[in-house]
């Protein structure tokens, strides 16, 4: 029985690799100048949840795709609650202290946003499922909208930028995949876009502009149309209020986004950092452990959020690019195993936990040059976090087992 | 809902096509970073890590001019500390102050102090006591830099700080000027006399040590990846002080006496020794002077800071009679055979106003050289009337009564003296004034300011040919200036009259010296702060016939010219009998 759900062996392998490149480099990121304890000995509670993360693997991948869909909305509503006490009981932890996402049951804590992720995952695929054609207007997206809004509002509300912005990518990467139109999608985002161009008057206006076009264009009904309008003025002055309302740090760190230059003492001194220890890097890297922007603790959260920085200085672009390679290889996988499914629910189920994982990597990997704003989000496989770790591996064993319910069998085809 | 399987397929392409570029971008963003810019992060990273800990350069020393040492180095050490950030400076230091006692205002001024990449120097001259310590409680403070460093001692203290001045640590000011541009916080410098005059050749050039530090300032590693710069220490300072001479000048200045003294080789210009009384000690302010003993030089009433030979100002009395002489002479309006209309009756009766002779008695009808060596006012008063005030105050300014002496030390003050007439009217208003202020003027008093050094210059004229010689601390090409054009005879004339003071006939007999014949002219001044204390001066040369020797003496309420003439024939005796006497060897360029 094992033996057939095991069947995606190079996911699996993949995975590992990834894994364990990961911990390498946790091992790494401990080894500094002057130890630092809680991170010297990282590796090792990471290893350990790793034996965990393999046992709650292998568990998963003996649940049937109709057991996940079966304990869909359970898991949803759980994660929901256990949301709800993170708000109520939740504590900081560790490079993300300022967040209160952790809640505690004895010695043990966890980050619920991590398995929320999944949760969400696995009811936007059921709600897309039950779908008996492509929704062609922005009426039919709202139930999978709710579904994501009310997860979405509570990890902000801890607050916590990233799960927020993994929850967004998620939700339009399995609307793609759900087969919803391309422009439609763009009006479902045209809100969200609009808040973000609302910092500057012109753009703001240039994209206002475009959307009146593709609404004219793509005819939705005439109170969507309407809706979308008035959701797009509103997000444009809303946007400056929102941006009050922002914590000092927050806002800092999308000002710093846009200029590094501003103020490299403090808020751009995490991003300048790691800029000079990848830049320092070169193509082989100072060679592992070596790294000298992390070894004198000039990077910052070496072990979690900014983990790639110490690939990019000790292992070199070289490094960075075997790291990526790897992470391509596991997408093209995913995506593999999402267009061999067997049912919809299974397809999307896949594809969705790919695209938490894409949002994951391009956030974190351009944060550490600067490429994305610091957002406080963790690379899958790497960084230093059993919860995350634990998700990730679940998440696996969900793929092995949709993978081996598919059509076809691991081995019968080439890669990808 | 279910799509057909062509269309999953399509998006699964699509899909994938995607993330390849979205990771190819990524992968081309780290390509710019870690290949195209890569040398300047590099060098950002070395920035980072390695801290720049200055090696500071040995001084040069200073000698005499037989090679003994005035100012030398002697191993000290020097505190610092490494701080990554301004405020983490400010909390180190704070944590530091229950080893090393500091208050919060020294506090603020180390930290504004501050440079990034660079050591924050706390104990420029810290003691081994001090040293031990820190040295104990390193592991506490592993940012804090422990540096034998050279530390500048002068041996003789008091006696050579006229000349030699002092250093001290450079301070804010200074450092933002232009003068200071390639100097940093916690250096010493040159601050007063030959310290700061050669500054820019006894400094050296100070090398570094690289020194590998974390984000926090911890020293992690001494050797970094670039290579220690060695200071290269700065040359030896020979100087024309005759420390025997020196020593010497100093110790015939009691703890009660103030003024100052000078001796030049009226030939070369060489200062053989240079003193004012009282002086501060140069070893107090090696390092960094406690707020405590700076405070107590400045309320010092005497003024220990205040340089007496170089700065201070006094009328100079009667021994700017010769002054007058030379000006009557060399206006032809005069012999030294001549005598004045009127014969010396304790007085002149100018106007209303009865002008004394020092001499109540009076001393009688006198030709110039008799007047020269009983220093006769009465005499001075006529032949002062008979100049005019305006040839008068010409003369004056053409023997350079207006110039510094221009001896190779910092803040000489210039003397001063009327340039024209209409310097009175300036001061007391165009009718507010008489030709009285002749009289004073043809003693050497009035509105006549002039230093130790300025009266020392003059000198060096009457000892040689008529001219004189630049005073320098340092050898170089003698700088001969011609003052004035007497006969022979008249030199002579002049030579004699001022042997007279110094013999039985004059008014320091008692300074004579047995075996050497001297020439000089006593005075003894008004005071402006007490009248019933004047400064007493004597300015003289010695052998007469070849002089070797020119000393001024001033000493601020000495009473009397004699006091100040006994001083100066005593360190002329010590260096003529004492010293084998040859010529420096003068080095052109």
């Amino acid at each position: 029985m094992i033996r057939k759900t095991i069947a995606d062996y190079p996911l699996v392998l993949i995975a590992l690799l990834l894994t364990a490149f990961g911990i390498a480099v946790v091992y790494s990121a401990g080894q500094t100048d002057v130890p630092i304890a809680a991170i010297q000995a990282a590796w090792l509670r990471q290893l350990t949840w790793l034996g965990v993360a393999l046992v709650a693997f292998l568990a998963a991948s003996r649940f049937s795709v109709r057991f996940l869909e079966w304990v869909t909305v359970p898991a949803y509503v759980g994660v929901i609650v256990l949301l709800l006490l993170t708000l109520a009981f939740g504590s900081g932890a560790g490079t993300a202290a300022s967040m209160n996402g952790w809640i505690g049951v004895g010695r043990f804590r966890i980050q619920p946003a991590e398995l929320a992720k999944i949760a969400v995952a696995l009811m936007l695929a059921k709600v897309l499922a039950s779908y008996r054609v492509t929704p062609r207007s922005l009426i039919e997206l709202i139930k999978p909208a709710v579904v994501v809004l009310v997860p979405w509002a509570l990890v902000m509300a801890q607050p916590d930028l990233g799960t927020g912005l993994v929850f967004i990518g998620l939700f339009f990467s399995m609307l793609f995949w759900a087969g919803v139109p391309g422009p439609l999608l763009l009006l479902a985002a045209s809100p969200i876009i609009s808040l973000v161009l609302a910092g500057s008057t012109g753009l703001w206006a240039a994209w206002f502009l475009l959307l009146l076009a593709v609404v004219w264009w793509y005819k939705p009904y005439v109170v969507e149309g309407v809706a979308l309008v008035i959701a797009n003025v509103m997000m444009g002055v809303a946007a400056p209020i929102l941006w009050e309302k922002l914590k000092p740090h927050q806002r800092e760190r999308l000002l710093v986004f846009l200029d590094p230059s501003r103020d490299p003492q403090a808020s751009g001194y995490q991003v300048a950092q790691s800029r000079i220890a990848i830049g320092s890097g070169g193509w082989t890297g100072k060679g592992y452990t070596e790294g000298s922007q992390k070894r004198l603790a000039f990077l910052p959260a070496q072990h979690t959020d900014f983990i790639f920085a110490v690939v990019g200085e000790e292992l070199g672009f070289l490094g960075v690019a075997a790291a990526l390679t790897l992470f391509l290889f596991l997408f093209l996988r995913v995506i593999r195993v999402a267009t061999r499914a067997s049912d919809s629910f299974a397809s999307l189920v896949a594809f969705g936990l790919a695209g938490s994982w894409f949002v994951h990597v391009i956030i974190n990997v351009g944060m550490t040059i600067n490429l994305t704003p610091i957002t406080g989000i963790p690379l899958p496989f790497f960084s230093y976090g059993g919860s995350f770790l634990l998700a990730c591996w679940i998440a696996v064993g969900m793929l092995v087992r949709i993978s081996s319910e598919g059509r076809g069998r691991a081995g019968e085809l080439p890669l990808g | 809902m279910s799509l057909h399987p062509n269309e999953v397929h399509r998006r699964g392409r699509l899909a994938g096509i995607l993330v390849a570029t979205a990771l190819a971008g990524l992968l081309a963003a780290f390509f710019r970073v870690q290949i195209v810019e890569h040398a300047q992060f590099a060098l950002q990273s070395d920035d980072n890590r390695l801290n720049e800990v200055p090696l500071p350069a040995p001084r040069g020393m200073i000698l005499d001019r037989n090679g003994q040492v005035i100012a030398e180095n002697i191993p000290g050490y020097t505190v610092s500390i490494l701080s990554p950030r301004r405020d983490s400076l400010r909390a180190e230091l704070r944590r530091l102050a229950s080893l090393v006692p500091m208050t919060d205002s020294q506090i603020d001024v180390l930290t504004r102090r501050y440079t990034p990449a660079r050591p924050t120097v706390i104990l420029p001259n810290a003691t081994f006591e001090q040293v031990s310590v820190l040295e104990e409680e390193r592991s506490r403070f592993p940012s804090l830099v422990i540096q034998a460093t050279p530390r500048r001692r002068y041996p003789d203290g008091q006696a050579v700080a006229a000349i030699v001045g002092y250093t001290g640590e450079i301070n804010e000011q200074e450092l933002g000027t232009d003068a200071y541009r390639d100097y940093r916080p916690g250096q010493q410098i040159g601050r007063a006399g030959l310290e700061r005059q050669y500054e820019a050749v006894l400094r050296g050039i100070d090398g570094s040590r690289f020194v590998e530090v974390d984000a926090r300032g911890r020293v992690v590693r001494q050797a970094g990846a670039r290579p220690d710069r060695l200071p290269v220490a700065g040359p030896d300072l020979r100087t024309t002080i005759d420390l025997d001479l020196q020593r010497f000048t100093a110790s015939l200045f009691d703890s009660t006496m103030q003024g100052g003294a000078v001796a030049i080789d009226p030939v070369t210009g060489d200062v053989l020794a240079l003193h004012s009384a009282p002086i501060y000690d140069p070893n107090d302010f090696v390092g960094r002077i406690s707020r405590a003993k700076y405070q107590a030089y400045l309320d010092d009433p005497r003024k220990p800071l205040y340089h007496k030979a170089l700065q201070g100002v006094y009328p100079p009395a009667s021994t700017f009679k010769l002054a007058t002489a030379v000006i009557a002479l060399e206006a032809g309006i005069v012999g030294l055979g001549d005598r004045m209309a009127q014969p010396c009756r304790g007085g002149y009766l100018f106007g209303t106003r009865f002008f004394r002779c020092w001499e109540k008695d009076g001393h009688g009808s006198l030709t110039l050289a008799q007047a020269i060596e009983k220093s006769c006012d009465v005499y001075f008063y006529q032949l002062g009337l008979k100049l005019g005030l305006e040839r008068f105050l010409e003369g004056g300014t053409r023997l350079g009564f207006r110039q510094p002496s221009g001896i190779d030390l910092p803040d000489e003050k210039a003397p001063g003296w009327p340039e024209a007439a209409a310097y009175f009217d300036r001061l007391y208003g165009r009718n507010g004034w008489t030709n009285a202020v002749t009289l004073n003027l043809a003693i050497g008093q009035g509105e006549n300011d002039q230093t130790v050094l300025s009266m020392a210059r003059f000198y060096t004229a009457l000892a040689t040919d008529g001219n004189a010689v630049r005073p320098s601390l340092v050898r170089r090409p003698a700088e001969r200036m011609r003052l004035f054009d007497l006969t022979p005879e008249q030199m002579a004339g002049l030579r004699d009259a001022l042997h007279g003071v110094v013999s039985t006939r004059g008014t320091a007999a008692s300074a004579a010296i047995r075996g050497v014949e001297v020439a000089g002219k006593t005075g003894t001044g008004q005071n402006a702060q007490d009248r019933n204390r004047d400064h007493a001066w004597f300015v003289g040369f010695a052998p007469k016939e070849d002089p070797k020797i020119v000393v001024a003496v001033l000493i601020a309420f000495g009473d009397h010219g004699y006091v100040a003439a006994r001083l100066a024939t005593k360190m002329m005796e010590r260096y003529l009998k004492t010293t084998v006497i040859q010529p420096l060897n003068v080095t052109g360029g």
